[in-house]
């Protein structure tokens, strides 16, 4: 299980959101419920806020592995973002049974 | 009121020379006309299939189905550094040579040649067969007469095209004037790739129709804004800066005021907060001068040019730097799958790394609405309830496709002497 950047550490509960591929992520916002997704974000963005010059002083290259896990919990907020500062469900409105696979995606 | 300038003909449409009349889609719920489009078009035209950075030692290869060329290729880097392009095809028996698991599956790796599954026969990576499995029990076999069945390649600004007509033009000629505008941009240093796929239930043109015009975007995408900017888009509408043709190909240049916006209250949170959206990361990379091609209204609210290259490939070059290619790759009259591929400068730190994640994402939540709109557009096309649409000004770019579409059809047609019944008679 991931464990973050010792300055993140009230984040833990939602470690189950730091999942390093597009693909888990969008699978586990559309299994979410809205309620859930508000409370994810609640707690994490505030934290993306304020943490803009820590992020911008990780470097990619040799990135110890709880600021890659810090990074996969916010790229999961990047996916939560939209359902709920946007579309109020989960789901894309319209998008029906259509579904848009990642095939190729950086690591980190 | 028109925004922007249109040309002295006074119209897009009619300086292309295109008729103005509304337009059937016949040629998009046919089942008899897919048939000739394959051999009409992707069968002749140059098609794009990947690129260099894909092949990055001697030994790498992948593979691509073309079911709409009617085969397979296996596309390698020989021990020479040069890119060869093969049927994948073994000669042998015909066993599909490269393939993992599933054989549908396209796959990719490195090797120093290529064994077929099916009786071990070999061939080196310029296509040469160097082992045959019980090579005395053959009659006067000479392996020289057996090496893979090669196909047109070449590589335009690190893209990597086939093609299947021995008698097409260089691929340089074929990519014109527009191609030729384009050249020098730094594709090379965008190498951090985002690629996403999709199986679209319609036919392969409809889907280049949704994003050859914008004139959709202030009404579909609605939601995707706030509420007040999305007010404001919707009654300014859209007009392109400019739009440009050259044979086949297309291209249509927007603005796009949104990478920085002018007001930071409009935009989302998350935007606000990474500094990234839909049309990039507000914070460009330096990439030195653009070449001539982009911008060519050279309009200072310029944001985007969509480039299509005909059939089925189109590059989104953006104004913050970074680019992104369509494909559409049809495996019937009403299906087709779709790769969308987001090409970025590689990102230094974590910031930047969530910067093009949300453009990368805010991309999927935008075709994700296009391509369910466009299951439900060819359901209710094949109803033929309605056979004629008319389209505007804005929508030049589609009329350009359909027409050039037709074109191939027409012209392949008349220079096919009989019919394949008398071509499988005669051999
Ligand atoms: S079919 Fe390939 S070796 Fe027989
Ligand atoms: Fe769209």
């Amino acid at each position: 299980m991931a464990t973050l950047p010792a300055a993140f550490a009230e984040l833990e509960p939602f470690a189950d959101w730091a999942l390093p591929s597009e693909h888990d992520r969008y699978a586990k916002r559309i299994a979410s419920t809205m309620h859930q997704l508000q409370t994810f974000y609640d707690a994490v963005f505030p934290r993306l806020e304020d943490s803009v010059d820590y992020l911008r002083q990780v470097a990619l290259d040799g990135i110890s592995d709880e600021d890659r896990s810090l990074l996969w919990l916010f790229s999961s907020l990047v996916t939560v973002s939209f359902p709920v500062e946007v579309w109020s469900q989960p789901r894309v409105p319209d998008s029906g049974a259509s579904a848009l696979d990642v095939v190729v995606e950086p690591v980190p | 009121m028109p925004h922007f300038t249109k040309p002295a003909a006074g119209t897009w449409t009619e300086a292309f020379e295109l008729p103005t009349e509304p337009v059937s889609y016949e040629d998009s719920i046919s089942p008899d006309f897919y048939e000739l489009e394959r051999d009409a078009v992707f069968r002749r035209t140059w098609l794009n299939v990947g690129r260099v950075e894909q092949l990055p030692k001697n030994g790498s290869y992948f593979t691509r189905e073309l079911d709409a060329a009617r085969t397979s290729v296996v596309l390698v880097r020989d021990m020479k550094g040069e890119i060869q392009a093969f049927h994948n095809m073994c000669r042998h028996r015909g066993n599909k040579l490269v393939w993992n698991d599933f054989p549908q599956h396209e796959t990719s790796g490195t090797c120093r040649q290529f064994t077929c599954k099916y009786h071990g026969w070999r061939y080196g990576l310029e296509g040469e067969l160097t082992f045959v499995q019980q090579e005395s029990e053959f009659f006067n076999l000479d392996k020289g007469d057996y090496g893979l069945v090669p196909v047109g390649v070449d590589v335009w600004e690190g893209f990597i095209f086939v093609n299947f007509d021995p008698e097409a033009p260089p691929l340089r000629q074929y990519m014109g004037r527009l191609g030729a505008g384009i050249e020098g941009y730094p594709f090379h240093k965008m190498t951090q790739v985002h690629k996403y796929r999709a199986e679209i239930g319609s036919n392969w043109k409809l889907f280049i129709d949704a994003f050859m015009e914008f004139y959709h975007a202030p009404v579909l995408h609605a939601k995707q804004a706030t509420e007040e900017e999305s007010r404001k888009l919707q009654g300014y509408g859209y007009e392109a800066l400019a739009y440009d043709v050259d044979g086949p190909h297309a291209m249509v240049s927007s603005w796009g005021g949104m990478a920085p916006p002018k007001d930071e209250s409009m935009v989302k949170p998350i935007e606000r907060v990474l500094r990234s959206g839909l049309f990039g990361v507000w914070d460009a990379p330096d990439i030195g001068e653009l070449p001539d091609g982009l911008n060519p209204a050279r309009h200072p609210a310029w944001g985007e040019d969509s480039f299509l290259f005909f059939p089925n490939f189109m590059l989104l070059v953006w104004k913050p730097n970074w680019y992104l290619t369509y494909h559409y790759w049809p495996t019937s009259y009403n299906t087709h799958i779709f790769e969308g591929t987001l090409y970025f400068v590689p990102p230094e730190n974590a910031y930047e790394r969530l910067q093009q994640e949300l453009a990368a994402v805010t991309f999927k939540e935008y075709g994700l609405q296009d391509g369910n709109t466009l299951e439900a557009t060819q359901t209710m096309l094949e109803s033929r309830a309605v056979t004629q649409f008319p389209l505007c000004d804005q929508e030049v770019m589609l009329r350009h496709l359909h027409t050039v579409t037709r074109r191939y059809v027409d012209d392949y047609q008349q220079h096919q002497p009989g019919t394949p019944v008398s071509v499988i008679a005669a051999s």
